[in-house]
């Protein structure tokens, strides 16, 4: 993986301390809240309904055991002994004293790892495939790419004061797994029909207010000008997109106001300016960040493990977790595979101090000393030998990490809504568990199938429940929290933006209702092979809607 | 002395920890919402506005709004979702937040 090289470091320690002033001159009184909102938010300083909240940037998910285990230790010594991963790979800690934070951040630059550009008008961190360099489906490594824009978007002085934020994701297989075209701006990696690498680039996408998917603005784009034509993008979006309503002042609107042949004009007309310019990578220069990210030293295993397929045939429990959690590896003998934080009952995406430090060590000893983040909120051990994976489902068993449900219906995503967030209109988690009590049966969830079940706390929708099989949208009516429900989205390659079914239902209807979208999509699915959002292709909303509400509909 | 419709505290949070913090009816900024300033007066609302800004200006405190309450036998409480939980902490961590603080010095108390 990246390491920093001597800029980083010096740029990383520079901001550090420059932070610790800027707080310093907070507390003295020097700096009003006024003039320090915009610098805090640029360092991942929210203020939340409890507490100031830190969100530390992972970028494109990636991280090794010892920045883990600096996570544990910033959750133990500053916080509360857990951290939260959010639906951008990142972790946030919900309750450090903006004394401490300085702090820190210190402790963070000590393992590599920082804050900045987290929140605010600024291109944020950039994310990707979590199974990036591990897939089997993958025709490149996405992250040099994602490294390249991290490292061209890090205090870009044109773009750190933009009309809204900025978000960007790479994928490089044609298996969707990082929400891409949900992104301000989307880049999938390709090879052309000479086999070279390129991108098709996607633009203005994004959830919110008013979701929107991505729409193709290239469909080759040469690897060389991946720089010209965001920055010519950015140039374009920075000139033209809305500053008088923040709510229309995200790149999807400028695309949807504007046309995409008209966007895409004045950004050919900006990208033909400077592609010969400075931006320009030669092939060198990808190689070079390349070289950070190539594939561990594998060894020649046979394509299947041994020690595995008498584990499976022998344990059903691991059998069980291998099927949902266990994913096909590019080299033969490794898998990679899903830590669901997402235990019956649990928070989505909570981890504690101790999970992380035994994640850490699982990472250490046994991937390479690489984890992931993933936008679904769960940790990945990216490179496992098949054999290893039975000491290591015993280890994540007796520390309840071996949640059997990865992309199954209680493999939620859910913001932390009303419990922490100060802008959210009503609660998640507590949804959340609700719906993962009431599915814990494994037997029922594998009947089930795959599903993508999101919960958001409010219309900005960080919990992604447009993109959701199944989205929930916490609202607050006339003061009681009232849940709305959308069918048929999906943030993979077939994108699409889920549609409300009808009226909200109450914090104790909002489990039934799930329930009884379950029941009409098994009862009309044509085999169990149709997953739930075939089967929603298939029928429609009609069937849900008579389920849902049976009087209404017979009217 | 004009009455509003319904009482009224303020609220912000502590500049230094990010403490959620009431007005009392001493200036004092509290970190419970029963000990808050419950206001029932045009007058007194103009009064605690002052009040709040000039903590806000003194840096002692962040963005001082003002919530609905009840009063109930001389205690405060928020009638609002967000108020309740900003007043008690996050409804699915009670080991958190001020309800967990109460809870530990019911405890002492009762030992």
């Amino acid at each position: 993986m990246y390491r920093y090289d001597e800029f980083d470091r010096d740029f990383v320690k520079a901001r550090v301390s420059q932070f610790r002033e800027q707080v310093e001159r907070r507390v003295s009184g020097e700096l009003s809240e006024d003039n320090f909102k915009p610098i805090r938010l640029q360092n991942g300083v929210y203020l939340q309904l409890h507490a100031y909240m830190l969100r530390v940037a992972v970028p494109y998910g990636t991280l090794n055991s010892a920045q883990m285990r600096m996570l544990a230790h910033i959750a133990r010594k500053y916080d509360r002994g857990y951290g939260h991963l959010t639906t951008r790979q990142n972790i946030q800690f919900n309750w450090p004293k903006l004394a401490d934070i300085p702090n820190i951040l210190e402790d963070l630059a000590s393992v590599e790892m920082h804050a900045i550009q987290t929140s605010g008008n600024c291109i944020r961190n950039v994310t990707a495939d979590h199974l990036a360099g591990a897939a089997a489906d993958e025709v490149a490594d996405p992250r040099p790419y994602a490294e390249i824009l991290r490292q061209w978007s890090t205090v870009h002085p044109e773009f750190l004061h933009l009309p809204r934020k900025f978000k960007i994701a790479v994928i490089a297989s044609p298996n969707d797994r990082a929400a891409m075209q949900f992104h301000d701006i989307g880049l999938e990696v390709r090879k052309n029909d000479a086999g070279e690498l390129g991108l098709r680039v996607f633009v203005g996408g994004g959830l919110g207010r008013t979701p929107m998917v991505a729409k193709e603005i290239r469909d080759f784009l040469p690897e060389k000008d991946l720089l010209s034509y965001c920055e010519a993008i950015l140039r374009v979006y920075n000139l033209s997109g809305r500053r008088d309503n923040k709510y229309k002042a995200r790149i999807k609107i400028l695309v949807h106001e504007t046309g995409l042949e008209e966007l895409k004009e004045q950004v050919e007309a900006e990208f033909q300016r400077i592609k010969d310019g400075v931006l320009q990578l030669p092939r060198e220069s990808v190689g070079a960040i390349e070289a950070y990210f190539a594939p561990p030293p594998f060894e020649a295993l046979p394509a299947t493990g041994e020690i595995l397929a008498g584990a499976v045939s022998q344990n059903a429990a691991f059998n069980r977790w291998t099927r949902q959690n266990v994913h096909a590896h590019r080299q033969d003998g490794y898998a990679s595979l899903t830590i669901a934080l997402k235990g019956t009952g649990e928070a989505p995406g909570d981890v504690t101090a101790d999970q992380m430090d035994v994640i850490a060590d699982l990472a250490e000893r046994y991937s390479f000393d690489e984890l992931r983040f993933s936008h679904e909120q769960n940790a990945i051990l990216p490179h496992v030998k098949q054999d290893d994976l039975p000491a290591i489902y015993d280890v994540l068993v007796e520390h309840a990490l071996a949640a059997p449900n990865a992309g199954l219906i209680t493999d939620m995503i859910a913001c932390p809504g009303l419990d922490y967030c100060a802008l959210a209109t009503a609660r998640s988690i507590p949804v959340a568990q609700s719906i993962s009590k009431r599915f814990a049966n494994m037997d029922r969830q594998e009947q089930i199938g795959a599903l993508k079940l999101k919960i958001s706390g409010c219309i900005n929708a960080c919990g992604h429940h447009h993109a959701g099989h199944i989205g929930i949208l916490g609202l607050d009516k006339r003061g009681e929290e009232t849940y709305q429900v959308t069918l048929g989205g999906s943030g993979d390659e077939q994108a699409a933006v889920g549609e409300i079914v009808g009226r909200g239902f109450a914090a104790d209807e909002i489990t039934d209702a799930v329930e009884t979208i379950v029941t009409v999509y098994l009862e009309e699915r044509q085999s169990k092979d149709e997953t739930f959002i075939e089967t929603y292709r298939r029928v429609g909303a009609a069937p849900f809607k008579i389920g849902l509400y049976p009087a209404q509909e017979a009217a | 002395m004009t009455t509003l419709k319904n009482p009224i505290a303020f609220t912000a949070n502590r500049l230094l920890d990010g403490e959620a913090v009431w007005l009392s009816a001493n200036g004092q900024w509290v970190e419970t919402v029963e000990a808050a300033w419950a206001i029932h007066t045009l007058a007194d609302k103009a009064l605690a506005e002052g009040m709040a800004s000039k903590a806000d200006a003194d840096n002692h405190v962040v963005e001082p709004y003002s919530i609905d309450v009840a009063v109930n036998a001389g205690s405060v409480w928020p009638t609002k979702n967000r108020e309740v939980i900003r007043a008690q902490g996050p409804t699915i961590r009670l080991d958190l937040g001020k309800q967990a603080q109460n809870q530990a010095q019911n405890q002492a108390r009762a030992a």
